[in-house]
C-alpha cells in the first residue's frame, strides 16, 4: 500500500514536472506567413519582385541578418542598432548615427519603411536597388566599417546560416546576391499600412475627428504636393530651405554633380512621426512644432530652394496657430502602431 | 626565247610559292559556335619603362616625382574585327576583366573568339551602364562587390563601379591624416541611372594591322600584346597637378584623367604561336 502511494505520488510529481515544463516553454504562437501584399489604399511596388520573391525562408533568413552584428567589422553592430522597429526603424533620439567604435555619420537614419514603393534609397538617393543598399553601411567607415567579402566569409563559417540559406535559397554557399536578397526579402516585409489614416482610406470603420478633418484638407493644400497620398512622399529630392547644415552636406549633388542638385533631400514620409524623432536629413529639429515654425518663419532662399516654397513672394509656407494644430491633428493619424509593434518584424 | 623561257619557269615557281603560302595560311571558315581562345595582355609601363610598384620614381608632365603603390582597371565588352569586317562580340557575361599591376592572374584578358585572322581590336575600359545597373545575382567574378577579385572597386553609397584605381605617393601630394604624402585617384560614373550625371566609359579601339593581326586558331596561341603607357594618366591633353589634385574620386575633375588615361593604350605586337 505504502509503496503503491508511493509510486502514485511519483507519478503525479513527474506529471505535475512535465506539464510545468511544457508550460515554461509554451508553444510560440505561429503567425501564418502571408508574404507580401499590397495594401488595397497603395499603388503597385516598384521594387522587382521578379528576380527575388519573397518566401518565408527568405525573409526569416533577412531578418535573422537584419538584426546580425556579424554584418559589422567587430560584430558590435547590426542594422536594427541604428533602425529600431520601436521608433518606426530610425535611430530614435540621436540626429545623426553614431556606428562602430561610436563613429558619427553625417547624417540622421532613414526609416526601413515602405521601402517597395521607393525608386531610390539613401537621403541623396546613391542607390538605385534595394538589393545593393546594404554594401553602404556595411562598407561605411563610420557605419560597420566591414568588407563584403569578410561578411560573406563569417556567415559561409557560421554555425547556422549555411543551412538557412539552403533552406532559402537551394544552397549553402553564400553568395552575395543571396545574402543581398535575404536582406531585400525582410525590409520590403516592413510595410505600415495600418495608421488611422489607412483604416479610414479603406473605410475599415474609423473617422476622422473634426480637427483631423480640417488638417487633412490644410495637408492636401499645403504639404501634399512634396508629401504625396498615400506614401506621403513622392520620392523627388528637394531643397526645402533648412539651409546649409554645418557639415555642409550637398546632398544629390554628390551623386549627380548637378549645380542645380546642390543641398537636395529626398523627400521623406510623414509616416510614423510620432516615432521618428528627429526630423530633416541631419536630424537638426527635434519637434515637429520647431519643424512646422521652420517652414513658416524660417525658409532661407537659396539658389536651388523649391519653387514651391517661394510663391508670391513669400518664403515657406503660411500657416496660422490653428492651422498648426490641426495639421499636428491630422498627422498624428499617420502612426502605426501596428507596424512599429508587428512582433514579425522583431528580433526573434 | 631564253629569257621568255627563263621568266616563264620563274613565274610558275614564283605562283606555287604564293599558291602554297596562301595553302598554308588559309583563314578558316567563320562560325561563331566554334571558339578558339585569344588572350590580351596589358602591360603596364611608364614612358619608356617597365613600371614597378613602390620602388621606382616617376616623373609627370607638371614636374612632380610620383611612385606608383596601386593600379588597378577594368576592361570588358572585347570585340574583335577582320579586315573584310565581319565582328564577333565576346558574350557580355564573359567579357569583364580585372587588371592588377604585380597580380599574375589579373594581367591579360583571356577570351574565345572564332578562328580567323583579326585585325582590328576594341574594349571598353570601365564597366557598360547596362551591367552597372543589371540585378545583383548578374554581378558574378571581378564584379562580385563580396569577391576578393574586385577588391573594393565598387562605390557603395553612389552603386557603381570604379572603373580606374591609381594610389602612390609624391612630394607634391599634401599631408594626408595619416601623416603620408598620398595621392588617391579612384575614377568611375557610368552615366547616371535616374539623373544623369558624368560617364566616364571609354571604348579603346586599335588597329592591329600594322603591327600584327591575331592570327586565332584552336592549334595555336595568339596573344595581343598591348603597351599600356601609366605615365599618360597625370601627362595627356590635361596635365594632372599632384599637388592641385592629390585625391580625384566622383567628381566633375575625374573626367580630364578618365580622357587621358583612354590615350594610354597602343599595340605592340602579337605573338601567333
Amino acid at each position: 500500500m505504502k509503496i503503491k502511494s508511493i509510486i502514485i505520488f511519483t507519478l503525479c510529481v513527474s506529471m505535475l514536472i512535465v506539464a510545468a515544463c511544457h508550460k515554461d516553454a509554451p508553444e510560440k504562437v505561429e503567425i501564418p506567413f502571408q508574404g507580401f501584399e499590397t495594401p488595397s489604399n497603395f499603388p503597385a511596388p516598384a521594387y522587382h519582385f521578379e528576380t527575388n520573391e519573397i518566401t518565408k525562408a527568405g525573409f526569416e533568413l533577412g531578418r535573422k541578418l537584419f538584426y546580425d552584428p556579424i554584418l559589422s567589422r567587430n560584430n558590435t553592430i547590426s542594422c536594427g542598432s541604428c533602425h529600431i522597429q520601436s521608433a518606426g526603424f530610425t535611430h530614435h533620439g540621436h540626429d545623426i548615427s553614431h556606428g562602430i567604435d561610436d563613429r558619427l555619420g553625417k547624417r540622421n537614419a532613414p526609416a526601413i519603411m515602405n521601402l517597395a514603393w521607393s525608386k531610390s534609397f539613401m537621403a541623396d538617393g546613391g542607390i538605385f536597388d534595394l538589393d545593393l543598399q546594404p554594401i553602404a553601411p556595411i562598407t561605411t567607415f563610420e557605419e560597420m566599417d566591414e568588407t563584403m567579402q569578410h561578411v560573406i566569409e563569417k556567415l559561409q563559417q557560421h554555425k547556422d546560416y549555411p543551412a538557412l540559406f539552403q533552406n532559402a535559397f537551394g544552397s549553402s554557399t553564400i553568395t552575395s546576391a543571396n545574402f543581398l536578397k535575404a536582406l531585400s526579402q525582410f525590409m520590403l516585409m516592413c510595410i505600415s499600412s495600418n495608421s488611422k489614416y489607412d483604416s479610414i482610406m479603406r473605410n475599415e470603420g474609423p473617422a476622422f475627428t473634426a480637427a483631423e478633418q480640417e488638417g487633412y484638407s490644410i495637408y492636401k493644400q499645403k504639404c501634399s504636393q512634396c508629401h504625396t497620398e498615400p506614401l506621403f512622399s513622392d520620392n523627388s529630392f528637394r531643397n526645402n530651405g533648412i539651409g546649409i547644415g554645418y557639415n555642409g552636406d550637398v546632398g544629390r549633388y554628390a551623386v549627380t554633380l548637378d549645380e542645380a542638385d546642390k543641398y537636395k533631400f529626398k523627400v521623406p514620409s510623414l509616416r510614423n512621426l510620432q516615432y521618428t524623432s528627429p526630423y530633416m536629413h541631419d536630424g537638426r529639429f527635434y519637434t515637429l512644432d520647431a519643424v512646422l515654425d521652420q517652414y513658416v518663419n524660417h525658409v532661407t532662399a537659396m539658389p536651388t530652394l523649391d519653387s514651391l516654397l517661394q510663391q508670391n513672394n513669400v518664403y515657406g509656407i503660411p500657416l496660422t496657430m490653428d492651422e498648426k494644430t490641426k495639421i499636428l491633428a491630422f498627422l498624428n493619424t499617420l502612426n502605426d502602431k501596428h507596424f512599429v509593434t508587428n512582433p514579425i518584424l522583431a528580433e526573434q | 626565247m631564253k629569257t621568255i623561257n627563263k621568266l616563264f619557269i620563274l613565274s610558275i615557281s614564283l605562283l606555287s610559292v604564293f599558291a602554297s603560302c596562301k595553302k598554308e595560311k588559309k583563314e578558316p571558315v567563320f562560325d561563331d559556335k566554334d571558339l578558339a581562345p585569344l588572350s590580351i595582355e596589358f602591360d603596364n609601363i611608364v614612358g619608356g619603362k617597365n613600371l614597378i610598384l613602390n620602388s621606382e620614381t616617376y616623373t609627370n608632365a607638371a614636374g612632380e616625382d610620383y611612385k606608383i603603390s596601386l593600379l588597378e582597371y577594368y576592361i570588358s565588352n572585347i570585340k574583335v574585327r577582320k579586315a573584310d569586317g565581319t565582328e564577333y562580340v565576346v558574350p557580355q557575361d564573359n567579357s569583364y576583366f580585372l587588371i592588377k599591376e604585380g597580380d599574375e592572374d589579373h594581367e591579360e584578358a583571356l577570351v574565345n573568339v572564332p578562328e580567323g585572322d583579326y585585325t582590328s581590336l576594341a574594349f571598353t575600359v570601365g564597366i557598360d551602364s547596362l551591367r552597372s545597373t543589371m540585378d545583383v545575382s548578374k554581378r558574378t567574378g571581378v564584379l562580385d562587390p563580396a569577391s576578393p577579385e574586385n577588391d573594393g572597386l565598387y562605390w557603395g553609397w553612389n552603386s557603381g563601379y570604379i572603373f580606374f584605381k591609381m594610389e602612390g605617393t609624391s612630394s607634391a601630394a599634401p599631408v594626408d591624416g595619416s601623416g603620408q604624402h598620398i595621392f588617391r585617384y579612384h575614377i568611375g560614373g557610368f552615366g547616371g541611372y535616374s539623373s544623369p550625371t558624368i560617364n566616364n566609359i571609354k571604348t579603346i579601339t586599335l588597329d592591329l594591322t600594322e603591327r600584327g593581326p591575331a592570327l586565332v586558331r584552336k592549334d595555336k596561341k595568339s596573344n595581343i600584346h598591348l603597351m599600356v603607357d601609366i605615365d599618360k594618366v597625370l601627362s595627356g591633353a590635361t596635365t594632372v597637378s599632384i599637388a592641385a589634385n592629390p585625391s580625384v574620386m566622383f567628381s566633375d575633375y575625374s573626367v580630364n584623367i578618365a580622357n587621358n588615361y583612354a590615350t594610354m593604350f597602343r599595340h605592340d605586337h602579337t605573338e601567333n604561336e
